[in-house]
């Protein structure tokens, strides 16, 4: 086993060698090279029909026809192409959007950009375990709301929301729904022939893809408009000019092609291990699971160690890459705005560690994973005025503390 | 975030970790900051009759920073009469575990700390006298 060890898939993945492989394939002057929007030699179309394989392979995936992906730089670039785009093309038919508090940062700056030029936007709650209540949805869903965005699977907690329900609700009311599938797209079955989704933001580097290379669904029946952000040469119907990374492309439709194909045992091998940490780990007194244990992706445990603050843990994890919702972490000095919008205490929000395990994740990592964090909480708790306190049955909500 | 070596050193390391028995007369309890915040400090200093800190220990919720800061304080303060250890500011603190910007509010609860923990000292000491 090689020290450190990467349980932090939720951020990136390595590329898989089978996509790099390829993608080597369309790079150098013996390879296909050429210009894809090139339509006057056979570098070009060379280029074309690596880019529209690609397409066809990540469709395929999410069983949607390959003319409905436009590939953009990643789902970032989707999330701002799918709102600010649809907001700005639907604008005379209403200024209301709906998204959730736990959303990605990617869909909540754009919205706040939406709201600086005049948009209304609903931020909802999350019930305590990560999920929306489809109801408190329904309720805020008004005449003049053109869009809801929400995302399949949340980055830092890993639930699962119930796309196929909210596409049911925003369709009857003919609202466009924007889901962000960073999280998900590989990971957790799509299907936009059943799912009644208009606008899907895929990533590559999330499922073993290079960074750098991303894809926007925009559905064609009903068909979706979009005003374009990125203007120049017309590349993707308009929707987003740009020549085209064929190299990126081929190793995301590759990666795509492979999940399309190996997620059922992946999923399973992978959450199988996932339990076995959290095994290892829930056994400890005062550690809490954060989000929804059913409705989530399986490599994902986010976990609260009371009474240790999570970058001092991080420090003491050093042979293991993981993230935290503590505020040191950050530079705002603020904890998770996910954890705090479940309406988790702050205390817990700052104990938090976000474990994401993935494709290379071994069992032996994972056990050496579970040994470490149980004796580092174990020497954090001994140095921690409020394990004392907690030992000693002290109610620290009651405790008077002068706030900073 | 790449931390200093001394930082490393005194969180690995860290000195005078424990508790006194704050039912003693001799010593002085401060504890600061909030765990809403992310970092409680408990420092405890125990004077003999010259008026010298003789022992501090101290326990710590926080960051490395904050740990590290409290661990160095306890260091610190060993030795010195009240008035010394009460003049120790966070700035040389920060100063010698190199503490970067966003991590001097873990020098100045150390600060906090001290005083606090000289105070209940004092306090408790006036209280005997009445």
């Amino acid at each position: 086993m090689k020290l450190p060890i990467y349980m932090d898939y939720s951020a990136t993945a390595p590329v898989d060698p089978r996509v790099a492989e390829k993608m080597c394939g369309y790079l150098a002057p013996d390879g296909v090279f050429g210009n894809p929007a090139s339509r006057s030699h056979q570098f070009g179309w060379a280029a074309d029909d690596a880019v529209e394989q690609a397409r066809r392979d990540v469709a395929a995936l999410i069983n949607a026809d390959p003319k409905e992906i436009v590939w953009t730089s990643g789902a970032t670039e989707s999330d701002n192409l799918a709102i600010k785009g649809a907001a700005h093309f639907y604008q005379k038919r209403g200024r209301h959007i709906v998204t959730c508090k736990t959303e990605h940062k990617a869909v909540l700056d754009t919205c706040r950009q939406l709201e600086r030029e005049g948009f209304e936007v609903t931020y909802l709650d999350p019930e305590p375990n990560g999920l929306i209540d489809l109801k408190k949805l329904e309720v805020a869903l008004r005449d003049d709301t053109i869009l809801v965005s929400i995302m399949h699977v949340n980055n830092e907690i890993g639930v699962i929301q119930d796309i196929p329900a909210i596409g049911e609700l925003t369709r009857g009311r003919k609202i466009l729904f924007h889901v962000d599938a960073a999280q998900s797209a590989g990971k957790v079955p799509l299907d936009m022939g059943v799912m009644k989704v208009d606008l899907l933001s895929m990533s590559g580097h999330k499922i073993y893809a290079p960074k750098g290379i991303g894809a926007l669904y925009v559905r064609r029946k009903p068909r979706v408009r979009l005003e374009a952000q990125m203007h120049g040469g017309g590349h993707e119907r308009g929707m987003r000019s740009g020549t085209l990374p064929t190299h990126q492309i081929v190793g995301m439709g590759e990666a795509f092609r492979i999940a399309g194909e190996e997620m059922p045992q992946e999923n399973d091998r992978i959450r199988s291990l996932r339990n076995r940490l959290w095994d290892g780990l829930k056994s400890m007194e005062e550690v809490y699971l954060n989000g929804d244990l059913d409705q989530r992706v399986a490599g994902n445990l986010n976990v609260s160690f009371a009474f240790v603050e999570g970058e001092s843990l991080i420090m003491a994890l050093k042979d293991i890459a993981v993230s935290s919702g503590s505020a040191c972490t950050s530079a705002s000095l603020e904890p998770s705005y996910v954890l705090r919008a479940l309406g988790r205490e702050d205390e817990l929000a700052h104990s938090s560690i976000r474990f994401t395990i993935g494709r290379f994740t071994t069992e032996e990592e994972v056990d050496y994973v579970s040994e470490l964090v149980r004796t580092q909480v174990t020497r954090l708790r001994e140095l921690s005025p409020l394990w004392d306190m907690f030992k000693e049955g002290v109610d620290l909500k009651s405790v008077q503390w002068a706030a900073h | 975030m790449a931390y200093s070596d001394k930082v490393l050193d005194h969180y690995e390391n860290p000195r005078n970790v424990g508790t006194l028995d704050t039912k003693e007369s001799n010593v002085g309890t401060g504890m600061v900051g909030a765990p809403a915040c992310g970092d409680v400090m408990r420092l405890q200093i125990q004077v003999n009759d010259e008026g010298v800190i003789e022992d501090a220990k101290f326990k710590t919720y926080g960051c490395g920073s904050a740990i590290a800061s409290s661990s160095l304080l306890t260091e610190w303060v060993k030795g010195k009469t009240l008035e010394e250890a009460q003049q120790i500011k966070n700035t040389e603190i920060a100063e010698e575990l190199a503490l970067p910007p966003v991590k001097v509010h873990c020098s100045v609860l150390a600060e906090d700390a001290i005083k606090a923990a000289v105070d209940d000292y004092a306090a408790k000491q006036n209280q005997d006298k009445e």
